[in-house]
C-alpha cells in the first residue's frame, strides 16, 4: 500500500471521512504523519472559531471592566476571574457535565454535549476572559493625547471609540494577543482528554498521536511528528499575526513599531 | 478477624444510610473512605506543587547559567532546552516524557543489570527489557508502583516547567543593569564571582513576576496528573462522580460529577486568588528600595 493510498484513506478520518478502522498493526511513518495531520484539522477547527469569535466577546468584557457603570464591572471582573483562575482542564470536564445534565433534563441543547459544539464554547469563554484581560490593560493604556484629540475633533461615543480607541487599543494588545492566540491553538488539543468523547475515533492531532504511542510504545515517533506540525501552526499564526501587526502600526515611523515576539508558550 | 468492610463510619449513626435524613445522609456520605481517598488526593496535588516549584526552579536555573555559559556547547544545551518547550502545547510533553522516562530508565537499568542479553529491546511494537530491569520489580507492592508513577510525573512537570523558569531566569539575568557587572570586573571579580555575588542576588526582582506567572501556570497545570495516571483529584471526581446503583453501594445518586468537577473548580479558584494576594506582598516587599519604577512609585506614595 502505497503512501498515497493512506493519504486518501486517512487524510480526513478524523471527519469521518475514509477508512473506518484505524491502523492496528505494521504501523508505517506514513500512517502516522497522514492520521495525526488529519486530527490537526480539529485543532485549526476549534482554535480559529474560538479565536474569531472570542474577539468580539473579548472587546466587550474589556470595555465592560474599564466600565463605569459598577454592575458591568462587576460582572466582567468575575467572568474574567472565573475561566483565568482555573484551569481550562477542569472547565472542561465541568462543562461537559453540565451540558450532559442539560441534555438530560430538559432534553435540548444535545448538540453542546458533543465535542464540535460543547468544546468550541468552552474555548469561546475561555479565550475571551483572557484576551479581554490583555485588551483591557491595552484600554488602560491608550494614551491620554489621543482621546483628547478625538475629543477636540468633536468626536464622542461610538465614533471616538470605532476610530480612535480601538484601533490603538488593538495595536498596543496586538503582541500580547498573538501570544494569546498561540496558546488557544495549543490548548485545543485539552479537547478530547477531557470528558469529551471521541466519537469513532475522530478525534484531534494528539488524540490519534497518543493512540499511536499507546500502540506502539514508542512515543519518539508520534509525539515529534505532533511537535512538528504545531511547530508549523505556530509558525503560521505568528506569520498572520505580523501581517495584521503591520497593518495596524502603518502609520507609524518604522523604529517605533513594536516587534511581534515570539513568546514561550504557557498552558492555561 | 473477618468482619466485612464496612465503610469506615466517622459517625455512629452511619450503620444504615437509607433510613437517614438529607443532613446527616450527606454527612456519612461525605466521610465514606472513598471520599476519604479523594480528600487525600488534594494533598497529593499540594505535594506534587511542592516538590515540582523547587525542582524546576533549579532546572531553569542551570538552564539559565549553562545558555549564558562562555562554553559553546553548554550554551547550545541550555538554549536548546529553553526553546524546545516553545511551539510546542506542552500536553504533548506530559505524554511524551512519561513514556520516554521510563523506557530511558529501563533501558539503563538494562544495560547496567543484563549485560548479556542478545535480543534486540524494541521487539516491533513491544519494549523488551530483562526482568531485573524493569522499573519498579514485577513482585513490587502496589504503593511502589504508586509512588514510582508519582515521581515520573513529578520529573516530568519538573523538565518541562523548568525550561519555562529557565526562560524566565535567562531574561531576569539579562535585565540586571550591565554597569553592575562591569563593576564587579573592575573589582577583579572572576566571572563565577561576579556570577554569584553580583547577578544572582539580583536578579530576583526581575524574574518575580515572570515567576508568579509561572507559579499561577502550574497550579493550573497539576490536574494533568490524572493523564498521567496518578489518582489524583480528577481522578476521585470522576469516580466519585458517577451514577451509583443500589446494588454496588449504600449510598446510591444520580450523575453527580457536575458538582464534584464545580467543587474542583472553586477549589482552584480560591486557591490562584489566595497565591495571587501572597504574590502580589511579596512582590511589594522586593521592590522595597529597588531602582525600578515600582521602587520609585512606592518610594514616593510614602514620602
Amino acid at each position: 500500500m502505497s503512501c498515497w493510498d493512506t493519504i486518501a484513506d486517512y487524510g480526513l478520518r478524523s471527519l469521518g471521512i475514509g477508512e473506518r478502522l484505524l491502523p492496528r498493526e505494521d504501523f508505517t511513518l506514513c500512517q502516522q504523519f497522514t492520521l495525526i495531520g488529519s486530527g490537526m484539522l480539529w485543532n485549526i477547527y476549534f482554535g480559529t472559531l474560538a479565536l474569531i469569535t472570542g474577539f468580539f466577546l473579548a472587546t466587550a468584557v474589556a470595555l465592560g471592566k474599564a466600565s463605569r457603570n459598577r454592575v458591568l464591572r462587576k460582572l466582567s471582573e468575575w467572568f474574567i476571574f472565573v475561566f483565568r483562575g482555573s484551569p481550562l482542564f477542569i472547565q472542561f470536564f465541568f462543562a461537559y457535565f453540565l451540558f450532559l445534565l442539560l441534555k438530560q433534563s430538559t432534553g435540548m441543547f444535545s448538540a453542546l454535549s458533543y465535542a464540535w459544539a460543547g468544546a468550541l464554547v468552552v474555548l469561546f469563554l475561555n479565550t475571551a476572559a483572557y484576551t479581554g484581560e490583555i485588551f483591557y490593560g491595552a484600554l488602560q493604556s491608550v494614551p491620554k493625547g489621543d482621546v483628547e484629540a478625538a475629543d477636540a475633533y468633536g468626536m464622542s461615543g461610538w465614533s471616538r471609540f470605532r476610530r480612535v480607541i480601538w484601533p490603538t487599543m488593538l495595536r498596543l494588545a496586538w503582541p500580547a494577543y498573538t501570544n494569546e492566540a498561540i496558546f488557544l491553538f495549543h490548548a485545543t488539543t485539552l479537547v478530547f482528554f477531557s470528558g469529551f468523547p471521541a466519537l469513532q475515533q475522530k478525534g484531534d492531532a494528539l488524540y490519534y498521536a497518543s493512540y499511536f504511542a499507546d500502540k506502539t510504545f514508542n512515543p519518539f515517533v508520534p509525539y515529534p511528528i505532533l511537535a512538528g506540525y504545531f511547530i508549523l501552526l505556530t509558525l503560521l499564526i505568528v506569520s498572520i499575526f505580523g501581517l495584521i501587526n503591520r497593518r495596524l502600526n502603518r502609520h507609524l515611523p518604522q523604529d517605533r513599531r513594536p516587534r511581534l515576539k515570539f513568546r514561550p508558550n504557557l498552558l492555561r | 478477624m473477618n468482619t466485612p468492610y464496612r465503610r469506615s463510619a466517622i459517625f455512629s449513626y452511619c450503620t444504615d444510610p437509607a433510613a437517614l435524613d438529607t443532613a446527616r445522609w450527606f454527612a456519612c456520605y461525605l466521610t465514606t473512605g472513598k471520599h476519604m481517598g479523594f480528600y487525600v488526593s488534594f494533598g497529593t496535588v499540594l505535594l506534587l506543587l511542592a516538590i515540582t516549584a523547587p525542582t524546576a526552579l533549579a532546572f531553569g536555573f542551570a538552564a539559565a547559567g549553562a545558555a549564558r555559559s562562555a562554553l559553546a556547547p553548554l550554551r547550545w544545551i541550555g538554549k536548546t532546552y529553553i526553546a524546545i518547550v516553545r511551539g510546542v502545547p506542552d500536553i504533548a510533553f506530559f505524554l511524551f516524557f512519561v513514556i520516554a522516562l521510563d523506557q530511558g530508565f529501563e533501558w539503563l537499568r538494562h544495560k547496567v543489570k543484563c549485560p548479556d542479553w542478545d535480543e534486540p529491546i524494541r521487539q516491533g511494537n513491544d519494549f523488551v527489557v530483562c526482568t531485573a530491569a524493569k522499573l519498579p520489580l514485577g513482585n513490587a507492592p502496589q504503593w511502589m508502583h504508586e509512588t514510582y508513577g508519582f515521581l515520573l510525573a513529578v520529573l516530568t512537570f519538573a523538565i518541562v516547567f523548568g525550561a519555562f523558569a529557565g526562560n524566565v531566569l535567562f531574561g531576569a539575568m539579562r535585565a540586571v543593569p550591565e554597569a553592575q557587572l562591569e563593576t564587579g570586573s573592575a573589582y577583579g571579580m572572576t566571572r563565577r564571582q561576579i556570577f554569584w555575588r553580583i547577578l544572582v542576588p539580583q536578579m530576583w526582582v526581575y524574574a518575580l513576576p515572570g515567576l508568579s506567572n509561572l507559579w499561577m501556570v502550574l497550579i493550573k497545570a497539576t490536574p494533568l496528573l490524572f493523564l498521567l495516571g496518578v489518582e489524583d483529584i480528577v481522578y476521585w471526581a470522576r469516580e466519585l462522580g458517577g451514577s451509583k446503583t443500589p446494588r454496588f453501594t449504600d449510598y446510591p445518586h444520580g450523575d453527580w460529577r457536575m458538582w464534584y468537577f464545580l467543587a474542583l473548580l472553586i477549589f482552584y479558584l480560591a486557591f490562584t486568588r489566595v497565591s495571587e494576594i501572597v504574590l502580589d506582598r511579596l512582590m511589594k516587599r522586593l521592590t522595597h528600595g529597588q531602582a525600578t519604577t515600582g521602587g520609585e512609585a512606592q518610594r514616593k506614595a510614602t514620602s
